[in-house]
């Protein structure tokens, strides 16, 4: 509790206890034989120590101009019961509206906390080491190269290189993952993860600014800039509501003795039930109850390694209709491998095709290469000469004094050498010596861990559609699109081609619908941004990514776009009940006390009452994370 | 230029909207946002004015909310 809290904690005791014997004595009559100016003061008193501070911002709100104001509302009121005789009444609103406001701040305190606490991974200094000393610096002051010391436990401050040491690193505030990973000289650390068991020394290569905890910490409290359809309704319905309240409560005061007549008696009851309208009037529970949902939301995700940009994003995603995928690197891994040797000798086979691959860098030949070696071979380079490459088609080379062709089918029908077609889906490569066919090389990328279940459950979440996007060809796509079992799949698509397709794809889309592209943030940005909803996985360090998408996965995980839509649809329910809940209470009370059934106790309750506990169930969200 | 400034006491949500508006309504603010439950206010404007613009969105915070205080 903070001191301003505990300051209106003690006032609000010590008025309770002269109020409560007041209280007994107004009902046993013991006050009946005072005269009216004497119960007025006794009253005021326990009033004055419990609203004092309410009254003053009301005064000094209305030498600014602003009349709907909660305090002015609350002022008025309370003043309105005072008038009317009904002194207990005024007392006790002012009380319980202090209560109120204590618990709501002391709520809105715990959830401030909760999400600072999960933000918790900014680094608070970092160890420099300069001329073989180490000075604590703020992370903040350290440039480029510098060689940073992190010690077992402590977080990493700056993206860097490990120089020196060896250790495991713990990526969970990033990525949500909790298996430790292991970090050797040479190999990437992010900022904001925690150190594990070595202590490491690294040489940084970002500024504190560009690091990736700065990133995503400044990601995350942008978050709130792009505001969702309810939230600006909310707000925009908030500016007309406490001044359609506070002027159907001026007819009610007004209106009411007209119609019903019947002298002083009536003229005060009216004036009540005015009253009670002014303090229903404030839209405090509503406008701070739907921000606070979608905070909830942004935070629970964050918590997975999920970084959503916007509460609006939030909104569309839970709408989610059609789920678009690139294929390369989001549902497959990205890295090629040699499947299968198609030949009578195959160590003879991949002896041949990677001395003639030797020299290239293209990935198909660098995996060639890795079987080659990962089966105990030796590459020689100096058996191999005159390596030509021809481009679209493969290789030609000189290996062991024999003329080498390596490369696809085209490239044998244009050497004429005569070969089996194979229709095996994946990367084929033809091997021919001397212009005689030797054999071929599968070569496929693997599907990723996760991925059929990644669509499985989309479906299950009621996605209609689930399309996938490649530039590769047709049977080795539909190999994988069956595998995964994705409802559409469109192959050889040149890069330009992927926003046509998913401009097609919006058309046809429902009405309230949304389209959402997972793809792995390189060379997509342009269909990322064409998309309802772009989601960029394995960002880790790749700003292009944070930029590009909407949605961030941290991690290679493509189950997570099941996890984000999940945690938005709860959120979007939190949202409504909030708002349900909040609107349908203050309308029962209102209605009710129009019609003088309801109280100036229910009207607080339907103002800061219901705002606590609009508060507790945006809170619910953070909590329940699966 | 866009900065950030760290609110203190922010305590009623409707205030926030309000201060936003106030604050979006000073000639020369090109965007401004109060966020509530960080606690931030963020101004954008242009370099020369940054200064006054920060002075007169102080004065509409206190205005809004008397308690409220901008930590410059």
């Amino acid at each position: 509790m903070s001191g301003k809290q505990k300051k209106i904690l003690v006032r609000i005791i010590i008025s309770a206890v002269m109020f409560i014997p007041l209280l007994v004595a107004e009902h046993t009559g013991a006050l009946d034989r005072l005269p009216a100016p004497a119960v007025f003061m006794i009253f005021l008193i326990p009033y004055a120590v419990a609203g004092y501070d309410v009254v003053k911002k009301a005064c000094t709100n209305i030498s600014h101009g602003k009349v709907f104001d909660e305090n002015f509302l609350m002022t008025i009121a309370t003043f309105g019961a005072f008038v009317v005789k009904e002194y207990p009444e005024a007392v006790a609103v002012m009380l319980f509206y202090q209560i109120g406001e204590l618990f709501q701040s002391y709520a809105v305190g715990k959830s401030r906390q909760s999400i600072a606490e999960m933000m918790d991974m900014a680094p608070e200094y970092a160890n420099l080491e300069e001329n073989g000393t180490v000075s604590r610096v703020d992370p903040d002051d350290v440039e480029i190269g510098s060689i940073v010391v992190v010690k077992p436990g402590e977080k990493i401050p700056l993206d860097g290189i490990v120089t020196e040491g060896e250790t495991m690193i713990d990526t969970s505030a990033l990525t949500g993952e909790s298996v430790p990973r292991r970090a050797t000289v040479g190999d990437l650390l992010y900022s904001g993860c925690i150190n594990g068991s070595g202590t490491v020394k690294i040489r940084t290569t970002k500024e504190y600014d560009d690091s990736t905890v700065a990133k995503i910490l400044e990601l995350v409290e942008n978050a709130g800039e792009k505001k969702a359809r309810v939230e600006n309704f909310i707000t925009r319905f908030a500016k007309y509501y406490t001044p359609a309240v506070t002027f159907s409560a001026i007819a009610l005061a007004v209106g009411g003795p007209l119609i019903s007549g019947g002298g002083l008696a009536s003229v005060s009851n009216w004036l009540m039930r005015a009253c009670t309208f002014l303090v229903v009037s404030c839209p405090c529970a509503l406008v701070i109850s739907v921000p606070l949902g979608f905070f909830g939301g942004i935070g629970a995700a964050s918590k997975q390694g999920i970084l959503i940009k916007g509460s609006n994003y939030l909104e569309l995603i839970s709408r989610t209709d059609t789920v678009v995928f690139d294929k390369t690197g989001t549902l497959t891994k990205g890295e090629f491998r040699v499947n299968r040797i198609m030949a009578a000798d195959e160590d003879r086979l991949l002896y041949l095709a990677a001395h003639g691959e030797s020299c290239s860098t293209h990935p198909i030949a660098l995996s060639i290469l890795e079987e080659y070696e990962r089966r105990g071979g030796k590459l020689d380079t100096g058996r191999v000469s005159d390596v030509k490459e021809i481009a679209g088609h493969g290789i030609c080379a000189m290996v062991d004094g024999r003329s080498m062709l390596l490369g696809n089918i085209k490239l044998m029908d244009e050497y004429g050498v005569t070969c089996e077609r194979y229709k095996e889906s994946g990367t084929l490569v033809y091997v021919a010596a001397d212009g005689h066919f030797e054999g071929a090389l599968l070569i496929s990328d693997g599907i990723k861990e996760g991925a059929a279940e990644a669509i499985r459950e989309l479906k299950a979440l009621g996605v209609n559609r689930s399309v996938m996007l490649t530039g590769d060809r047709n049977e080795t796509a539909r190999a994988v699109s069956e595998e995964l079992k994705t409802d559409i799949c469109y192959a050889e698509l040149l890069p330009g081609d992927k926003v046509t397709k998913v401009e097609e794809l919006l058309r046809e889309e429902r009405k309230g619908g949304c389209l959402v592209f997972a793809g792995d943030g390189i060379n997509d940005a342009p269909v990322l941004a064409r998309a309802d909803v772009g989601i960029a996985m394995g960002a880790m360090g790749s700003d292009a990514a944070i930029e590009a998408a909407d949605i961030v996965l941290m991690d290679d995980d493509i189950r997570k776009i099941g996890t984000v839509i999940g945690i938005s649809r709860r959120t979007m329910g939190i949202v409504r009940q909030n708002i349900v809940f909040a609107l349908g209470v203050k309308l029962l009370v209102l209605v009710l006390s129009a019609f003088g059934a309801a109280n100036m106790w229910a009207a607080v309750f339907a103002d800061v009452g219901v705002c606590v506990l609009a508060i507790l169930n945006s809170m619910r969200n953070l909590k329940e994370v699966h | 230029m866009k900065k950030k400034f760290k609110l203190e006491d922010l305590d009623c949500a409707n205030c926030a909207a309000k201060m936003e508006e106030a604050i979006k309504e000073i000639p020369g603010v090109v965007s401004a946002s109060v966020n509530f439950l960080a606690q931030k206010l963020m101004i954008e404007a242009a370099d020369e004015e940054f200064d006054d613009i920060v002075k007169k969105a102080a004065e509409c915070i206190s205005r809004v909310e008397p308690d409220c205080k901008i930590i410059l």
